[in-house]
């Protein structure tokens, strides 16, 4: 332990790392030997009690002492395997972020495949079993979380401008890849020579099309962490949520095909209907599930906590019906996703919106940890057919095939893209085919067979390549070519005001030039959206609310939290500045406005009253009931409006300060108000107007409840915070009242 | 006119705002359409057209058509009647960029469009968009919304001024004033935008016309 307290902080870290790198190792080793030895001793307890019930009987009478500590594993067992498990998992992840230069090269799910496999590798050198990626493990419990949250996040606007090349590359470019690897994998294993005649056309093909499809958890992982534009992000990310619905056809097409031996024409067409009904089947149960919760939660205002279980549970339900029929369900999870959000965000309270976000992202962020360490472990757990033929052209086929799909399809694409694709996405959305842990488990749901093993080493051999070498490779590669990179969105209000101004403005050009495109229907559907739908499924008034105003609030209310956290230690993420709405303001006589200075006594009462009142507001609201969480003045939106005047009559109060020598009122806040510290006026009665001098600092700041504000005076650098307060409260809009007051008094 | 004056007269008008053949040809049809068959049309022939009536900024739509700053030859002012290369000219700034376009051309484009813009908010064509201005701006886009439209406009063109403020001129002496929105101010302000790519409509090589919808009332 000495040894801690001696190396330089440098190290810390890394000895940090080792420590819970072999704390993980040893919580492995740990359970594992618990887990053989309980099972050990539930089998002799078995036998004991089948094999003795006389001798138990006859020792009835003997008394045993009363146990005082006494061990039950069996009680437990399940819940402790499945937790120590996840907190592996979230330990390894823990781990490789104190690691700085590990995590920068490999993505993570690189690292956590290895981790899978180190202990895929302990296991089975203890000589346990180890736990292989169940199919309905993972279709029913880590895949939806990890959709959901893609499906509820999705960028809309980018979504649905590219909807079109998106659906080509999901829908014919997953065809074509798994007819182009079914066929080319069968010529392959009609080589003499390779030990592969006995895999017919059929059987090719239903592992074309199992490997054929993008991952979209993969996919995730990776382009996550390499931060390229909107638009290729969601281009390959789109095109791996809808290929679903093709590859659930194609996999139960073939399934059923290569058990019946034929395929006729009708089974073609009967394929074709089947996908149709699939997707847009998917679609329509989603959308339901996802009305349903948008209508929900325009009641859910007395019940705030349960609001964000409303949003899962629908949204779970969406994937469990669409599963029931052998619809899609992650295009059913999708379509709930994008249906629920933005009415269910114009009802729910802040804290829930905060909770959704939260609870989504951890539980996709748990799955893909556990997703790719089981793929590490069923690597080494399952058996093997290991055929260098096969895996080889599998590999080189799934590379070639992609290639060439995305190059073909874009060329047909860029006809009708009036934003073309370049050489340079082409490539990225080529290479970030990545395969997965969905091509896994489809594989693993096969009829055991001599094939199955063969299939999945092939799988898991192309999921490999994929993950560890494009997945690795894909970082530096993207800076090479100088991809452009995502921009970091601020949130500004004149880029809202634009894009509206935009939307209609090219609404109204395409009515003149006279044809319905693309900006006419997107305008029908909002004008019908507002009249119909908003009314039913958006509580209160703010279903009329357009969506500028939406924008402007949510800013505002950001902001105002912003600032009362601040207080006086936290660092506001905006630039200094020290505009504020005098600098806006047009400039007219009544601007000349000037206040007598204060005494440092009347100026220490005003502040302490201000002061008192603040606090008295946060205090009101100290009462705690286990059900219901208090009345945060930021928390519900349906109090906005009052809460907002409330936070303007605070702002108001921190800025001007009118109070002249003969006026004695304290108590009516309202007309008391400060000026920005910097920007205090002195008035001499013997000038008569003009001349403001600007005075050294005076002012109070209502916000100065921090102690350890030092003098204010003569301070020539204003320190930043102070001005993004300034900035930040120097919202006074429009506060004409107490000057033209003043102005009489002055 | 004879088929060959009109094909001359096609390929100038290509020459100078960069459509197509087909996409002129169509245009021309849609403009006869709206003028009643005259040779220029005027500010109501374009109010007429009933599906414009749902749009809140419709009037600055229109205004932009027959302001003189957005043909490009430096002169003010607006016309009472625009002819249709004008109408071309105006609707040249909806093209979208080729795949050959260079990299200084898309600069170039952007520059187009965000002037265009700019001159749809600068009404008194002083070079910048002052505070009432832009109040005007975000009044009407909430025009359709009532009265909880007009409260928050202003507001709301308050924080957008604030924000242009204080993002190109951070460091402002409490005395000074901050005119207005310069082009540059602009230019700045959208940079996140990518307006090349953004502010465009598809100009089809079909037949429009035959699409009856938005007609004028001739």
């Amino acid at each position: 332990m000495a040894v801690l307290l001696r190396p330089p902080r440098r190290s810390c870290s890394r000895i940090a790392a080792l420590l819970v790198r072999s704390a993980c190792v040893l919580f492995l080793v740990f359970f594992v030997c618990a887990a053989s030895a309980a099972r050990r001793d539930a089998v002799e307890g078995n036998n004991d009690t089948s094999h003795h019930p006389h001798l138990t009987n006859s020792t009835a009478h003997h008394k045993k002492p009363f146990p005082v500590l006494s061990f039950n594993y069996d009680h437990v067992r399940k819940p402790f395997e499945i937790s120590l498990w996840i907190l592996l998992a979230l330990l390894m992840k823990l781990g490789f972020h104190i690691i700085p230069t590990v995590s920068t090269v490999v993505p993570e799910s690189c690292l956590l495949i290895f981790v899978g496999l180190l202990v895929g590798g302990i296991i089975k050198a203890i000589g346990e079993e180890a736990p292989i990626l169940d199919s309905k493990l993972f279709f029913l419990y880590l895949l939806p979380p990890i959709i959901l949250d893609a499906g509820y996040f999705l960028p809309i606007r980018a979504f649905t401008e590219n909807m079109g090349t998106i659906l080509v590359f999901a829908v014919v470019g997953t065809l074509w890849n798994a007819f182009f690897i079914g066929g080319m994998m069968y010529g392959v294993c009609q080589i003499e020579g390779a030990k592969l005649a006995d895999v017919d056309l059929l059987s090719c093909l239903l592992f074309g099309s199992i490997i054929s499809a993008v991952d979209p958890v993969a996919v995730l992982a990776v382009f996550e962490e390499i931060h390229i534009n909107e638009l290729l992000h969601i281009l390959v990310f789109g095109e791996s949520l809808l290929n679903d619905a093709v590859t659930v056809v194609l996999y139960h097409l073939f399934k059923e095909f290569s058990q019946a031996g034929t395929v006729t024409v009708v089974d073609a067409v009967l394929g074709v209907v089947c996908f149709l009904v699939v997707s847009l089947g998917g679609v329509l149960v989603g959308a339901i599930y996802g009305l349903l919760g948008a209508f929900t939660s325009r009641f859910t205002s007395h019940t705030r906590v349960i609001e964000p279980l409303f949003v899962f549970l629908y949204s779970y339900m969406a994937y469990l019906s669409a599963e029931v029929f052998h619809l899609s369900g992650i295009m059913s999870l999708i379509a709930c996703g994008v249906m629920m959000r933005p009415y269910v965000e114009a009802n729910i309270s802040h804290k829930s919106y905060t909770t959704i976000k939260y609870f989504l992202k951890m539980w996709s962020s748990v799955s893909e940890t556990l997703i790719f360490i089981f793929l590490g472990v069923s690597t080494v757990a399952g058996p093997h057919a290991w055929n260098w033929t096969f895996v080889v052209s599998t590999v080189v086929l799934c590379l070639v095939s992609r290639v060439l799909g995305v190059i073909g399809l874009t060329f047909i694409i860029n006809k009708f893209r009036i934003v073309k694709l370049t050489k340079k996405d082409q490539f990225i959305v080529a290479y970030g085919g990545l395969r997965g842990a969905i091509a896994f488990s489809l594989g693993f749901l096969l009829t055991n067979s001599e094939m199955k093993q063969l299939f999945l080493t092939a799988i898991i051999t192309v999921i490999f390549f994929t993950v560890f070498v494009q997945g690795m490779t894909i970082r530096p590669l993207v800076e090479l070519l100088a991809v452009k990179r995502k921009k970091e969105n601020k949130g500004s209000i004149n880029e809202e005001i634009h894009t509206q101004f935009l939307d209609h403005l090219l609404t109204g050009i395409e009515c003149i030039c006279g044809h319905y495109g693309h900006h006419h229907w997107k305008d029908k559907l909002n004008r019908f959206n507002k009249a119909y739908v908003k009314k039913w499924l958006i509580a209160g008034e703010r279903s009329t609310e357009p969506q500028l105003i939406s924008f402007y609030n949510k800013m505002e209310m950001k902001q105002a939290m912003m600032l009362v956290e601040s207080g006086s230690a936290a660092k506001l993420p905006t630039i200094v500045s020290s505009v504020s709405m005098q600098n806006i303001q047009p400039r007219g006589p009544a601007r000349r406005r000037a206040i007598p200075s204060i005494s440092k006594s009347r100026e220490e009462e005003i502040r302490k009253i201000l002061r008192n009142n603040l606090q008295k507001t946060r205090q009101r609201l100290r009462s705690y009931s286990r059900h219901d969480l208090m009345i945060d003045p930021f928390e519900d939106l349906s109090e906005v409006r009052f809460r907002k005047q409330r936070v303007e009559m605070e702002r108001r109060m921190s800025h001007y300060l009118t109070v002249p020598a003969n006026r004695q009122e304290t108590q009516q806040v309202r007309k008391v108000c400060f000026e920005p510290e910097h920007q205090v006026y002195t008035y001499d009665d013997s000038d008569s107007t003009r001349g403001p001098r600007s005075s050294p600092p005076d002012a109070v700041s209502l916000l100065s409840e921090s102690p350890q504000r030092p003098s204010r005076r003569g301070d020539g650098e204003l320190r930043a915070k102070d001005e993004q307060e300034e900035l930040k409260l120097s919202r006074c809009l429009s506060d004409p009242g107490p000057k033209k007051e003043e102005e009489g008094d002055g | 006119m004879g088929a060959s004056q009109t094909h001359s007269e096609y390929q100038y008008l290509a020459d100078k705002t960069g459509f197509s053949l087909e996409q002129i040809k169509n245009l021309h049809k849609r403009f006869q359409q709206l003028s009643g068959n005259e040779d220029t049309i005027s500010k109501e022939n374009l109010d007429s057209i009933p599906a414009l009536a749902n749009n809140p900024i419709r009037k600055q739509i229109i205004d932009a058509f027959f302001d003189k700053r957005n043909q490009h030859q430096e002169e003010v002012g607006s016309f009472e009647e625009i002819g249709f290369e004008q109408f071309l000219m105006v609707m040249s700034h909806f093209r979208p960029p080729t795949l050959k376009t260079t990299e200084e051309e898309k600069e170039a484009l952007r520059k187009e469009k965000l002037r265009f813009l700019f001159n749809m908010h600068d009404t008194d064509n002083d070079g910048v968009i002052t505070l009432e201005e832009y109040r005007k701006v975000v009044e009407e886009l909430l025009s359709k919304s009532g009265a909880i439209g007009q409260e928050a406009a202003k507001a709301i063109a308050d924080a957008a001024m604030l924000e242009v403020a204080s993002t190109n001129v951070p460091h402002m002496a409490p005395d000074d004033f901050y005119e207005g929105i310069t082009f540059e101010h602009f230019e700045q302000i959208l940079k996140g935008l990518e307006m090349e790519s953004r502010m465009h409509i598809r100009f089809l090589d079909v037949d429009t016309t035959t699409m009856r919808c938005g007609k004028s009332t001739s």
